[in-house]
Order: C-alpha cells, then structure tokens, then sequence
C-alpha cells in the first residue's frame, strides 16, 4: 500500500487551529529554517483512512490468539483506557506544586503498594519506562550500594546462559562484567556452577524465576544463599510474574530488587512495542538509592514527592510513564486479592493443558510441570521433515494466530516460546492445538508448502537479508 | 470481584483433569512448600468495573486541572487534534506487540518507517530509530554512540534542563563515563569556557547543548559545532520539535547526533509520561544508533515489505557487547507523533511553532511592562524565557492558581521560567500580566 | 606464499616483511549464512592473537573473528563494509585486515590439516 507521503497533494490540510490574536514575531535568519520539512499534506479523511489500512494490517492480542512467550499478551481491559483518559489525570503538569496532584500522587502510592505486597518488596520507583529500562534501574540499586559501602571490587554480574538478552546488556550498562553460568540439563541453575562462579567480585545475581523455559527453579533458596553469602545481591528479572502472583513472592525467594513490566503482568496494552512501565521494587536497605522522586505519606495523611538520600539520581525526566501506572491500578483494583491469584493459577492452567495436548506430536524441552509458559524442541521435526521452527510459525500466520516466541531461549535449539495467559478461552486452546496438530502433519505430507508459508498474509516472508545489507531506513522524494 | 478468565469452574476443573492435575494446588506443588505464599495476599477485595472506574474517577478529580498553563520546562501543553486520538486508539495498534512477526505486522512497521522520515524531514539527519523512552534517556543514550578507545569523556552544557542532566549523570554513573559540566554566561553557553576544557582533554568525546535550551534561549549552534568537531568530539543537538519546524535543522547546524522529547507532539502532559524519545544521527552513525530501526525491503513475490533491521545491533543478538539494552521503542507514542505531523502537515507545524513564539513573546512583553525583568537573556528565545519575581514566586503562584492558572517554573524564590503556546489565549496572558501588576 | 588455517575458521596468507593477511574461510561462511555487516579494527590498532579483532553480523546473529597473530593492522579491506555479500561469494578473495609488525604466530593448520579438522567437526 501506499505510504502516507504518497497520497495528499500539495494545499490539503486540516482546520486545527485560529487565527493568531498576537503579532507574530520574527526569528532572526541565524536562527531561521529556510526550507520546511516534508511532511504529508492531507485532508483528515485521507488520514483517518490510511491509518485505518494500516491498522487492518497489523495483529493485535484483539485481533486473534497471540501466545507469545515471555511477553504475557493478555487481554487489556477497556476500562483501563477509560481510566487513563480521564481529564484529572491528563492535563496535569509533571511540574505542579505537589499540594494539587494529590490524586496522583495516590495512584503511584497506592500502585507501589499493590506491587509491593504481591512481589515481597518494601518500597517502588515507578520512573522506569519499561523491562530493560528496569534491569538497568535495579542493576544500579546493587551498584550504588557496594559503591556506598566502599566495596569496590564487585564488578560482575552472574547472569545463566539461559537469561534474556536484555539482563547481559543490562549489566554491561552498569559497568559490569558478565559472567554467563551454563543451565544444568533440567533447564535450572547449575549449583555447583553457580558456586564456582561467586566470589568477592560478585556483584549480584539476575534471574528469573520461573525462569525463561517456563519452569520453577526449586533450588531457589539455595541460589539466593549462595550468592548473598560470597556478598552479592539478587535481582529478580519480573518479566515472568504473571506465573506465582499470590503463590509465591520474589522477596520472599531472598531477591533483593525486581522489576515488575506493568505491560506484561498488569495488563496494560503493549501499543506495538511501548509505552509500557518497569517499576522497580527493593527491599529496605536499597529504598534509599532509588531514582526520582518519591512519594512519602506525611503524618495528616498528605503525599509529599521526596528525594531518596542516598539516589542514584533518575533514569527518567519525570515520574515515570503514569497514564500505564493508572491503567495498572485500575487493573489491580478489579483484581483485588481474589483475582490476582486466580490469573496466575488460570495462567499456569492454561499453559499446562497446552502443553500435555501437544506433547503427542512435539517434543517438549522439559517434560515436566510448566508456569506460566513452555518450550517445544522442534529439532526432531527438523530431522524428520526439514520443517523447522520458523517455518511452523510462519504457517501459523495462516491461520490467524500470531506465532510463539521463535529460537529463544539460546539454549534450547529450535524453540518455540509458548505463552497463551489466561484470558483465553478454552476453546482458542483447543484451536491453537488443532492448527499445530495440522502443521505438523503438512510438515510430513508437505514441507515445502510450510517453507513457502505464510501464503495468506498481504506480504510473503520479506528478504531481511537485502534490508540489512542496504538499508533504506526513510522514504526519499524523487 | 472482577476477572478477566472465562473459562468456567468446570471448565477449569476439566482442563485440570485432563493436564493430568487434582487441584490447582497439586499442579503447583513443583514449588517447593517452604516458599509457597500459604496466606491471601493483603490487598483489598476486587471490584466491579463500575467500583474501580469510580475509585479512579475520585483520584482524578483530587487533581487541579488548571484552564491556562503557563509552565513547560520539558512537558508542553499544545493542542491536540482530535484524529490523533482517534487514531491511536485503535485496538490494533493498542494491543500489539513489537512487530516480530513482520507478516502480520505490516501495519505498525509501515508505520514506524513514516515516523522515521517524519523525524529525518524535521531534523535534517539521515536516520532516526523508532524512538526512545523519552528525551532524557535519548539525551543519555547518545554519549556511549561517541564513546570509543581514544573518547571516553562527555561533556555538557550548563544550560542543559536539569532533570536531563540528571539523567545523564546516572547513566555515566553506571557506564563508569566522565560526565563534565561546561559553564554558561548570560542563559547561553559559555563558548570561551567550551574551548578551553575541549582543548585540555584529548578524551573529550561528545558535547551536549539544547536549542531552545532549559531557559528557551537559542544557542550559537553552529560556533559550537566549530568547537567541537575542531576538538575532535561530536555534537548532540537536544531540540524541541515543534520549535524544529521554524530553526535551522541539526543537520544545517552541524550536529552529529539530535535528540529530543517528542511530546509536544500530540501527547497530553499527563504527569510526566508516557512521552517518547527523539533519536536521529547521520548514516556514519547509524549503526552505533541503539533500539528498533524499521527498514525498507522487498517480499519474495516483490512486494514492497516493512522489517525490523539491523538487528545484530541489538541486545537479544549482541547481548553484553549490544550498543544499548533497549527492547521496545515508545511505539504508539511514535505513532502518535505521526499522526500530528501528517495532520499538522508542513504549514500547521509552522503555525503552530510561531504561535507559540509569538505568545511567548508577547508574555515576555506584557510582564515587562507590567513590572518584571526579563533575566539569563543574551540572545533571541523560542517560547521559554525567564524573569525575576520580586514579589516572591510563591505569592505570584498562589495568586494565579485562585484564578485557575498555572504560572511558569519558580526556579528560585525570585525567580521564574515562563512557557506560551498556541493553546495560551491573549485574554490569559493580559490576566497574569494583571496578577504582576497587583502584587508589585 | 603459503596459506594457513586456524580452529577457529580464519584462513591466514603470508606476504613480505613479516606480514600477513588475514580472512574467513568458506566453511565458516558457509555456517554463518548470509552476512549483512562485517566491524571491522582500524589501519594502526594492534592486535592480539586469541583474542577478536572483527565481528560479522548476519540477520540473526553475530560472531567474532580471532586473529591467530600479534601485531599492528597495516590496512582494511574497506569494499567489505559496503558490501559484506563479497565474503559468501569468494570468502578467498574477500580478506579482512593486512597485519604487520608481528610479535606472535598461533599454531596453524595446513589446508589438509584444515580439511581433515572440518571433516570431523561435520560429523
């Protein structure tokens, strides 16, 4: 289709705004712009139709099942939306004097406290902007406190082989060396690894748990012992929370900081890839570097923002992506301590019954309970029919399901990610289970028509290779 | 209660059954008891939609909504026109994800390679990413693209918006940078100074300057870029984009890298956030840019496709070694700033900039009369400037706040940076010029 | 002049005063795919043997090139950086780096030696 430079013409625009009722001044020709920009030239029909057909090519958690694991695409409630466009919470200035925000400083109050009882923590910076943004917070926690206290020997952060890529970068961010610990093979932590691994260089810890194959690591006390007592601190990657809310608690697995993806767990739309929020959370001795500003209750019961005595300083302008803290809140609202509970059970239910129903055709890569989410090893398809895990995906598409997670983690090889939360119905379950079932009996009969898929999207499988050799990254006008 | 499961207490107890599970618990005794959590979680009890939008609409009405904002100071109170929320409020885009899946994804990949030229065409630089969290964070994420073996120390200038220097400051806290403050004379950078630290330090491997800087003043961008590049470090040019539609582009100027915050492009100031980053460099460059870049490309049958490019860039290829651990871009902020620029188009960006100049400029000159002094003023402002406040900021503040006006940023007791846009009417600012007159 | 081979799949030529020439060999392009980007050090940067002194970036992946010497790189193949595919068409002819001033010689393999090697790797 079209790009929107491509359609218009010249003169078409919009009646936004009035005359100007002040004289108009001059910038002097140091200053002054010459040449204006391109910029599309249209009516608002033409607009409203093109983002329309733009919309109608893309696939939304709305627009049909989308399991992809580790992202948590759950449905996002409209009265969320209807909560963040109320005008109180709008057109309120990041700089107003805190004596008029009172009800936002309440939301972010009241949020901090929500996470901080479902994750074990004692106090929240909402400044993050995401997951990584969030890492990246939490790993400065840990760097601030041993440069606090003098130990400036800590320079490495112990990450598994099996972490996302965000916890390594993460780290590398902080100055930190990485030092990656090889999973045993039922998917978890190699203690004797990770003990070889500690030391007085050992800043911390990143994990996840239930970690990225989906399965709760039972020697979790263990682990969090081993480092704390070589002097390192834990980090909990929060990316999978959505699996133990109100089962069991980060703080309560001896993490010492966490971030919570509040477009993950909390089911605040992913917008095509942000904004989301990445609150990060900590225990006492860490509350007093955290960034930002902070909400203290006063004794009248008024919020009054703070800054941490010791701050790392921010990550953030302002307070953090709050229109997603109030869509957030209002979720966490209708949840309460009954329903946010029965999300994760509902979760791990869901995952599970995906799991045991596939586990005839496909080889899972731990044959054992999952979380919330579970990993497919593909490479004996791939022996068998030379149909490999991209190609099942792509032929998913056909069906209009948006693919699992594809070659992740590293560690497992052909993986496909599967996470259906639970907000999907039994029967999209069943769907989904029926199209895999279906593709992997093409794959035996067919190969080459799952090569070739998807067949029924408006654009084939695109030559990413060519993209990245000679990219064209902007439209230029002839 | 509320939930957003479906599946019905049969439903559920069958699926459990056949998962091969007695009970919700049996499946989760792969926990270890000793951290199992065997209390209810202390929150309140759910409620029902109605119950939490009502909760909400009580919080937000705790909140002054003012009908006049004089204050910016990094969040900007412009219009906003009707099809931007239209737009993106359309489920598609609301509730997708990161276009892996570039099939089914056409749409926001299309989308985001528009925002990409959008950005270019303001700036004037050959390649934008598909955003950063916000102007700060870009700001940030700029020095380690300049910082190599020989370059390991940033600078930056004085007249930088404090909350952006702060987050800077925390970045090289954590990447172990040399974060050097250059001086400022009169609300502009001092040039003297500039070139003397830059001429000591053979590690100087980037500057940081924003025009319109923290007190909306315009900077001699392009003796700076002299400086500089004379000194073998590379320039980031912080911009506000609407002022972007009237000023010489960062390209014209010289800079190497032009960051910004993209809010006064169609988002509500909204307590801070969500806003969206601005990040664009030259083609040199490109490959050092961190997050998402959406490329052009072709499908098998020759279709003109979207994908997510030079990905090797990135943290879940590169890992320790990627450029930047950022995952997402602000995507339906950047789909936001789109849509206002494809609406706004190359003239209503332009009318849009100078009037706010022009409202700007007419605060300054109906507070001058009515008694302040315009401070930190060596050259010409956009729509930010500064003054003294000899009645006391506080009382000037409270004095507008009973007329329903938020008054500009009291930087000190006696000191205030003011802010005008489209959206200030000529009877608002005749009425603070009245509220000066009445307390001096 | 003779041509020798590493473990870690960079061919290595031998030139004049002490100098060498460095590449990939087929093989190794062949495993990595289609490459889309090569960084590579620049003319003056000493090298150490063992330790990365390039990467390539293939769509989904990147990896490091060892550099089987010590010592200082006298020139870059810069036609490399605007057209990467050069190392899956002709990984012999598309050299990375010259390197001079030598202090340090890896062990290295001769093209036998070197078939064998990949041979059982293979299997």
């Amino acid at each position: 289709m079209e790009l929107i430079f491509e359609i218009g013409s010249k003169g078409r625009h919009l009646s936004l705004l009035p005359e100007c009722d002040v004289p108009k001044v001059e910038l002097g020709e140091k200053y002054r712009r010459t040449d204006a920009p391109h910029l599309p030239e249209l009516s608002e029909n033409e607009i409203s139709r093109h983002y329309t057909k733009l919309a109608g090519r893309t696939h939304g958690v709305n627009d049909g099942f989308y399991p992809l694991g580790s992202c948590t695409m759950k449905y996002n409630p409209k009265v969320n939306e209807e909560a963040a466009a109320l005008k109180g919470f709008n057109r309120i200035h990041p700089l107003q004097d805190p004596s008029t925000v009172k009800g936002a400083l309440k939301v972010m109050k009241m949020a901090e406290d929500a996470l901080c009882e479902i994750t074990g923590m004692d106090a929240f910076t909402m400044q993050p902007s995401a997951g990584a943004h969030g890492e990246f917070t939490g790993l400065l926690l840990i760097k601030a406190y041993h440069t606090d206290r003098g130990d400036m020997a800590r320079t490495k952060i112990i990450v598994p082989d099996s972490a996302h890529g965000t916890n390594p970068a993460s780290a590398a961010m902080c100055g930190y060396q990485v030092v990656s610990i090889p999973s045993g093979p039922d998917g978890c932590v190699d203690l004797d690894a990770l003990r070889a691994a500690v030391g007085p260089d050992t800043a911390g810890l990143m994990l996840t748990n239930p970690n990225t194959v989906g399965l709760f690591d039972k020697n979790i006390l263990d682990i969090t012992k081993i480092v704390h007592e070589a002097g390192g601190l834990c980090y909990y990657d929060g990316a999978n929370l959505n699996a133990v809310m109100g089962i069991v608690r980060p703080g309560d697995m001896g993490f010492d900081c966490i971030h919570s993806n509040l477009h993950k767990t909390f089911s605040t739309p992913h917008g095509g890839g942000g904004p989301g929020a990445g609150p990060v959370g900590c225990k006492k001795f860490l509350a007093r570097y955290l960034p930002g500003l902070c909400i203290e209750e006063k004794a009248d019961g008024e919020f009054d923002l703070v800054k941490a005595p010791g701050s790392m300083g921010s990550v953030k302008a302002f307070n953090g992506n709050f229109l997603v803290v109030v869509r957030a809140l209002t979720y966490i609202l209708m949840m309460g301590k009954e329903g946010i509970p029965e999300a994760s059970s509902n979760a791990v239910l869901n995952a599970n019954y995906m799991r045991v129903k596939l586990s005839d055709d496909f080889k899972m890569a731990y044959d054992t309970t999952c979380m919330h989410e579970f990993v497919m090893d593909l490479s004996p398809l791939v022996k068998e029919t030379g149909v490999n895990a991209l190609d099942v995906a792509k032929g998913m598409l056909d069906y209009g399901i948006h693919p699992p997670t594809m070659y992740f983690p590293l560690i497992v090889h052909e993986a496909l990610m599967v996470e259906p939360t639970e907000t999907e119905p039994k029967e999209v379950l069943d769907q989904c289970i029926d199209v895999l079932h279906e593709i992997c009996d093409i794959a035996h009969t067919d190969p080459d028509y799952l090569h070739g898929a998807p067949h029924d999207t408006v654009i084939g499988r695109p030559d990413e290779v060519e993209a990245a050799r000679h990219p064209v990254v902007r439209y230029t006008w002839e | 209660m509320g939930s957003f499961v479906p599946n019905t207490k049969e439903e559920r107890e069958q699926m459990l059954r056949e998962a091969g599970y007695e009970s919700f618990d049996d499946m989760f005794s792969v926990i270890p008891e000793e951290v199992r959590l065997r209390k209810p979680l202390d929150l309140p009890s759910g409620l029902s939609e109605m119950e939490a939008l009502k909760v909400m609409e009580d919080l937000a009405a705790c909140n002054k909504v003012y009908r006049e904002i004089f204050r910016g100071a990094g969040s900007y109170d412009h219009y906003i026109p009707a099809i931007v929320k239209s737009v993106t409020s359309k489920e598609e885009f609301l509730t997708a994800y990161t276009p892996y899946q570039a099939e089914i994804s056409q749409g926001i990949l299309q989308s985001i390679f528009e925002f990409q030229t959008m950005v270019c065409e303001l700036t004037g630089m050959d390649v934008s990413n598909a955003s950063h969290y916000d102007g700060a964070t870009a700001a940030a994420e700029s020095i380690p693209m300049c910082i190599d073996r020989k370059h390991k120390a940033a600078y930056v200038s004085a007249t930088t918006d404090p909350k952006v220097l702060e987050v800077m400051g925390t970045y090289c806290f954590g990447s172990n940078t040399r974060l050097v403050t250059v001086g400022e004379a009169d609300g502009l950078t001092d040039l003297e100074d500039l070139k003397k630290v830059l001429a000591e330090d053979p590690e100087a491997a980037c500057f940081y300057v924003e025009s319109p800087n923290y007190y909306g003043n315009l900077e001699d961008v392009e003796a700076i870029a002299e400086i500089v590049h004379g000194a073998g470090a590379k320039l980031v040019l912080g911009i506000d984009p609407i002022a972007q539609a009237v000023i010489k582009t960062p390209r014209e100027l010289g800079a190497d890298i032009a960051v910004g915050d993209g809010q006064p492009l169609g988002m509500p100031i909204a307590f801070g956030g969500p806003y969206v980053g601005i990040m664009a460099t030259t083609t040199d460059m490109m490959r050092k840019l961190p997050g998402r870049i959406v490329g052009e490309t072709k499908d098998h049958d020759g279709r003109r496709a979207y994908v997510l490019t030079l990905q090797a860039r990135e943290q879940h290829i590169r890992r320790e070694k990627a450029s930047s651990n950022i995952c997402s871009n602000q995507d339906l902020c950047a789909l936001t700033a789109s849509v206002y620029m494809a609406s706004m188009g190359p003239d209503g960006m332009k009318e849009v900039a100078e009037q706010s100049m022009a409202k700007a400029h007419f605060l300054r000159d109906e507070l001058v009369k009515a008694g302040l002094t315009q401070k930190n003023c060596a050259g010409e402002f956009f729509n930010e400037f500064v003054t003294d406040c000899p009645m006391g900021a506080e009382a000037l503040m409270a004095a507008l706040d009973e007329k329903g006006i938020l008054g500009g940023l009291p930087l000190d007791a006696e000191t205030v940076l003011w802010c005008a846009t489209e959206v200030n009417s000529r009877s608002a600012i005749l009425e603070v010029a009245d509220t000066v007159r009445s307390l001096m | 002049m003779a041509l020798f081979f590493t473990k870690t799949h960079e061919w290595l030529l031998e030139g004049d005063d002490n100098t060498v020439t460095i590449g990939i060999t087929n093989f190794a392009q062949e495993e990595l795919g289609q490459l889309v980007f090569v960084n590579l050090p620049e003319a003056g940067d000493e090298i150490t043997a063992g330790d990365a002194f390039a990467d390539v970036e293939s769509v989904k992946a990147v990896s490091d090139i060892m550099s089987p010497v010590s010592g200082t790189v006298l020139e870059i193949n810069e036609e490399l950086l605007d057209a990467p595919e050069l190392i899956n068409d002709a990984p012999y002819d598309a050299w990375f780096v010259k390197v001079g001033e030598i202090t340090y010689h890896e062990d290295m393999l001769s093209e036998d030696e070197y078939n064998t090697f990949v041979e059982e790797e293979k299997a």
